[in-house]
């Protein structure tokens, strides 16, 4: 970990990291307004200012912009995290599985991701929401179950890869089942893949949402996330300036963050498989 | 692979590309001397005029067609098709007389029988249009609506070319202003036998239709066959679909449009500083309610409660600081400007607010809430930017005022309008209604047991009396005074709580003249003129 | 390889098949039907347009029906827009968005290659990062956020293009700069990675030792290895612009077949939806098959068996 942290690029954005989710979990407590609690005294829609303890400015609805994009955070990094998580879960188990077992079974799953990809997946995350409902928890797994394709074939190529080495060799021969094997031997070796992947997914999953909160089939109000407040913000960006520029930074700067240390990361692993991950 | 051999691959695969680009793009459309371009809101559903039900579609039918009688640009009846009308003594005939000389678009003479036909075609169930229930004072409509009669049974005869009499059950003043919709249009045999087909029907107004391409644009060009054709000025008007009034209102600062169908309420304020003069506000027949469930708890046999939520809303808060002054507050459901009625304002309306609230506290706790216990329940809304910042500050107001808990739940569209429609699961809902005509009836009608629209549940003997008091009744005071006595003893019930009335916004560019606000926000594009600087050729 | 190019062809079938029934199914479990609407229809009413459009008949009637006429290459008539049929409503709508797809595509290509082209040659350097945070930013910020920024600046500010709508060759250049953003950055990375990967090969050193100019190595030798990687990555972009075309074309006015989508999915135009879903699935399949032959032709390692 101390050897990762030296490698240049991956200090600076996880430090940035730390920053913005620190913010975003301890912010609500640090301001007097609430972030559901409508200032009807204040201007609405009104610039920053420190004198009455608006921070970031009103909202067009009189609601404080500094808790709200605090609690946006809060709730487009659980959806990155979780969504992600479980397109983790998905993918490697399937990949894993695939690449280990191989012949027919690998040939059978891999068509059916071929299968998958062709269909536009998107369109099925609006078509979900349309028809569920906007239940986060609903958001998170309609997300993360469209977005594990790509993981799973990562992983089996790695596990590909991973069971010509001889300690798999070694397992197999001292008779070791095949679900212990790719517990014990295959999902461990695979760490620095997903860790790595799941680091530039979770960048992915949080603009899914805000693409959803563009539809306006994103979170249910009182409740907010970046995507929600960017989007409200792109549409007085002429009159009310802030309430664009500062859930946009804070979403900007995750993404940024988010990316260059997935890309650091997987400079330094250098590990060729997760070059070509894209292939 | 030789190297040489990859570059033509590659550079016939780039002259390909940029054919097919060059291709796919339609020539720019030749600029004629005189073009009108209108924000539409939606995409129009149809060009049916018997069967288009959106507001964008009446737009463009009433450039395409025209009825017997007309809306004049300031919202006054006036002769159309039909150069006068005499109404029979006892109000249940009336014979038109139709201007001489008539003509289609195509150059066919236009008659009485094509008019006939086209209120036969609205009318009958065949045609499945949801006005039918509009012209249901005619002899037979009713009847012929519900398939117990053919439609040849409607009381509409053609004696002659250029005389149309039509019988009525009962007196209806409404009537000659109904005859104005599009609906009311005549249809040519030629569409009458046809299937449907978009766009290629033959009108009778002072446009025709160009040219049709779904979401792009509806191009009208004047029709010379039009009976007042010397009169108007533009030659070709242009109806382009603006679904997102962000980037309309983009458009109409870029000078890409003259008219814009709406401009958003957070930009209001931005508007009125640096597009002041062109912006157009005015009262329109449309009311913005909650419907309240009355027909399931927490609401059933409630109205105290009901009125309380109700004096719970300052109104004023909503208009000002929510539509930005775009909408004007209400107290009650029939707007101001509808003809022949006086709003009926409930007395505390005009309370301060603390005595309101007082009340509406004393009203609440008589309910049986109180702090430690209190009212639980659902605000249902549809997604729009609108709907969902009027439900977020009510849901404020409620929690300030009475510490009432709001769960709101926005729901898509379709989903929404079953829900109220079932009212099993809805508590409080947002709902609106425009009216179709300049008649109270039309709004009373809404919360009538047997509207299918009624999504309260509303059901006062009392109210019903009034309303069926007031169809009867052919003196229009004696009608008048039944439908405000329906309202006040509605209001009282509180089945609904208003909130607000619309009002009709345009961005409207200096160089159109003749634009005239009115009740029904129609704008015939004939009344309109170009005034072209030479400097800025339109 | 003919013959593998007429398997892989062959399967689209099923797949196609799978996308049709799934999204069929979808579109009637959601609540609502194409004729709710907020002025009720009276029952009759109601009942005939179902009769019309045989939404009375039991659902697998109806899915075989659908089915039946798919095979005819019919698409069934739209619930919506009355009178068009799906057909010609995507005919008209899908060389529009062809149009703003494409060139978005060239665009993020030749930015997103030439941006990761240079952090490669550079790597390490304060170049190289500057040039990947810049490609970076496009990915960070949504194209709502964008969009609105272009109108501004290039619309209402300078006046030089029109903000919205769709007819001239001027209308197509703001669109597809919104819409490829977002692309350049995971072309550029790829590109980076790659070619990162060719220049440091044994034989780009032999070139290097032979005392050839670096503009010539990295042009002549090792783009075209280098790209590979890119070539495979124009499916993924495919489908990642699609997406982007729903609020591209919003937000523009432009009469592409995104806009198709979302409404009738809100509509319950069960064809439409179909339709637009089904256009889709092929494009993505034919572009990933296209992909493939091109990459067996580029690559020699690459030979299906």
């Amino acid at each position: 970990m101390s050897r990762l942290l030296k490698q240049p690029g991956i200090a600076a954005p996880a430090a940035m990291l730390l920053l913005i989710l620190l913010l975003a979990l301890a912010g609500p407590w640090l301001t007097p307004h609430a972030f559901d609690t409508i200032d009807f005294e204040a201007d609405w829609g009104a610039a920053p200012s420190a004198a009455n303890g608006h921070w970031f400015g009103t909202d067009e609805l009189g609601w404080d912009l500094f808790a709200r994009v605090c609690v946006g955070g809060r709730l487009s990094l659980a959806v990155g995290i979780v969504s992600t998580l479980v397109s983790l879960a998905i993918g490697v188990v399937y990949g894993a599985v695939a690449g280990f077992v191989g012949g027919r079974v690998d040939a059978l799953m891999m068509r059916i991701v071929d299968i998958l990809y062709a269909l536009p997946f998107m369109f099925f995350v609006i078509l979900l929401m349309v028809l569920f409902g906007r239940h986060w928890l609903l958001i998170f797994v309609a997300i993360g179950a469209v977005s594990w394709l790509d993981m799973a074939r990562i992983v089996r190529g790695q596990t590909l890869a991973l069971r010509r080495r001889e300690f798999v060799d070694a397992a197999v021969v001292s008779g070791l089942g095949t679900a212990a094997i790719i517990r014990r031997h295959i999902v461990p070796n695979l760490l620095g893949v997903v860790v790595v992947y799941a680091t530039l997914t979770i960048p992915q999953v949080i603009l899914v949402e805000s693409f959803l909160s563009f539809l306006g089939l994103g979170i249910q109000e009182p409740a907010t996330s970046w995507g929600a407040l960017v989007n409200d913000g792109a549409r007085a960006m002429e009159s009310t300036p802030w309430g664009l520029l500062f859930p946009a930074a804070f979403l900007a700067l995750t993404l940024l963050c988010l990316n260059l240390l997935g890309d650091a990361l997987r400079d330094a692993l250098d590990a060729p498989a997760l070059r070509r991950m894209a292939e | 692979m030789a190297t040489g051999h990859d570059r033509r691959v590659s550079g016939s695969v780039a002259v390909s590309c940029l054919a097919a680009l060059l291709l796919w793009i339609p020539a720019i459309a030749a600029t004629l001397p005189t073009t009108l371009r209108i924000g539409n809101g939606n995409e129009p559903e149809s060009l049916d005029p018997q069967r288009a039900t959106g507001v964008s579609a009446g737009n463009v039918l009433r450039d395409l067609y025209e009825g017997l009688t007309g809306i004049s640009p300031t919202g006054e009846l006036i002769p159309a098709a039909a150069e006068s009308w005499r109404l029979r003594e006892d109000g249940l005939e009336i014979t038109f007389r139709l201007r001489a000389g008539l003509r289609w678009s195509n150059g066919d003479a236009l008659t009485a029988r094509d008019f006939a036909a086209g209120l036969r075609r609205v009318v009958d169930p065949a045609t499945a249009s949801g006005y039918a229930r509009m012209f249901g004072v005619i002899a037979g409509a009713t009847a012929i609506a519900e398939g117990r009669q053919p439609a040849s049974m409607l009381g509409v005869e053609a004696p002659d070319d250029q005389t149309l009499v039509i019988r009525l059950d009962r007196p209806a003043p409404q009537l000659l202003a109904l005859l104005a919709h599009p609906a009311a249009s005549p249809v040519h045999r030629l569409d009458l036998a046809a299937a449907t087909k978009p766009g290629g029907r033959i009108g009778n107004g002072a446009y025709r239709l160009q040219r049709w391409v779904v979401q792009s644009q509806l191009e009208l060009v004047r029709n010379p066959a039009y009976w007042n054709d010397a009169r108007t000025t533009i030659d070709r008007v242009v109806y382009l679909p603006t679904e997102d009034l962000n980037s309309e209102l983009k458009r109409y600062r870029a000078d890409e449009l003259d008219v814009t169908t709406s401009v958003p309420a957070t930009q209001a304020a931005w508007i009125r500083a640096n597009l002041g003069a062109e912006l157009h506000v005015a009262t329109y027949l449309g009311s913005y309610f909650y419907g309240l469930n009355v027909t399931q708890a927490p609401f059933k046999g409630q109205p105290g409660l009901r009125r309380a939520l109700s004096m719970a809303i300052d109104r004023e808060v909503i208009v000002n600081k929510v539509l930005n002054g775009l909408a004007a507050p209400a107290w009650s459901f029939v707007p101001p400007g509808t003809r022949d009625y006086t709003p009926q304002v409930p007395a505390w309306a005009a309370w301060p607010r603390q005595r309101q609230l007082i009340e509406a506290r004393r009203l609440y706790a008589a309910a049986g809430y109180t702090e430690a216990r209190p009212l639980e329940v659902e605000l249902r809304y549809n997604t729009s930017d609108d709907h969902k910042r009027i439900a977020v500050v009510v849901a404020a107001m409620w929690k300030q005022a009475l510490g009432v808990r709001v769960r709101l739940v926005n729901e898509e569209w379709k989903v929404f309008l079953q829900n109220r429609k079932l009212r099993r699961v809805t508590q409080a809902f947002r709902n609106t209604w425009i009216a179709d005509a300049n008649d109270a009836m039309d709004f009373a009608a809404l919360l009538t047991r047997d509207h299918p629209r009624n999504d309260s549940g509303y059901d006062n003997p009392a109210y019903e009396q009034w309303l069926a008091a007031a169809t009867s009744v052919a003196q229009p005071l004696a009608r008048r005074s039944a439908l405000q006595a329906a309202e006040r003893a509605m209001l009282d019930d509180a089945p609904i709580v208003p909130i607000y009335f619309y009002a009709s916004k345009h961005l409207v560019k200096p160089r159109v003249r003749g634009w005239h606000d009115n009740i029904l926000d129609w704008h015939y594009s004939k009344d309109l003129r170009l005034n072209c600087a030479p400097s800025a050729p339109c | 390889m003919l013959n593998h190019a007429w398997r892989r062809l062959l399967t689209a079938v099923p797949t196609l098949l799978v996308l049709v029934t799934v999204t069929f199914f979808l579109m009637r479990a959601a609540p609502g039907g194409p004729f709710d609407v907020e002025r009720v229809l009276p029952p009759e009413i109601e009942a005939t347009l179902a009769a019309e459009f045989h939404l009375d008949e039991p659902l697998w009637r109806q899915y075989g029906r659908y089915l039946v006429g798919l095979a005819r290459g019919d698409l069934g008539p739209s619930f919506q827009y009355e009178g068009f049929r799906v057909s010609e409503l995507i005919a008209k709508g899908a060389p529009v968005s062809a149009i703003v797809g494409f060139s978005a595509l060239l665009l993020a290509l030749s930015a997103g290659v030439g941006l990761g082209a240079v952090a490669a040659i550079h790597r390490g350097s304060a170049i190289d990062r500057g040039v990947m945070l810049l490609a970076l930013a496009g990915l960070s910020i949504p194209p709502y956020v964008t969009a609105p920024l272009l109108i501004l600046l290039f619309a209402l500010g300078l006046a030089w293009l029109p903000a919205g709508g769709w007819g001239t060759v001027s209308s197509v250049i703001l669109p597809a700069i919104a819409l490829a953003l977002p692309q350049v950055a995971a072309i550029a990375r790829l590109t980076r990675g790659s070619l990162a990967d060719v220049l440091a090969a044994p034989y780009i050193r032999t070139a290097r030792a032979k005392g050839l100019p670096e503009r010539v190595i990295v042009l002549r030798h090792a783009l075209k290895p280098g790209l590979l990687p890119v070539l495979s990555y124009l499916g993924p972009a495919a489908a990642g612009l699609m997406t982007g075309s729903v609020v591209v074309e919003q937000i523009f006015g432009i009469p592409g077949i995104g806009r198709y989508f979302v409404q009738g999915a809100l509509n319950r135009d069960y064809t439409l939806v179909l339709g637009v879903v089904l256009f889709y699935g092929a494009v993505v399949i034919a572009f990933n098959f296209l992909v493939d032959l091109a990459y067996g032709a580029l690559d020699p390692r690459v030979r299906p068996t």
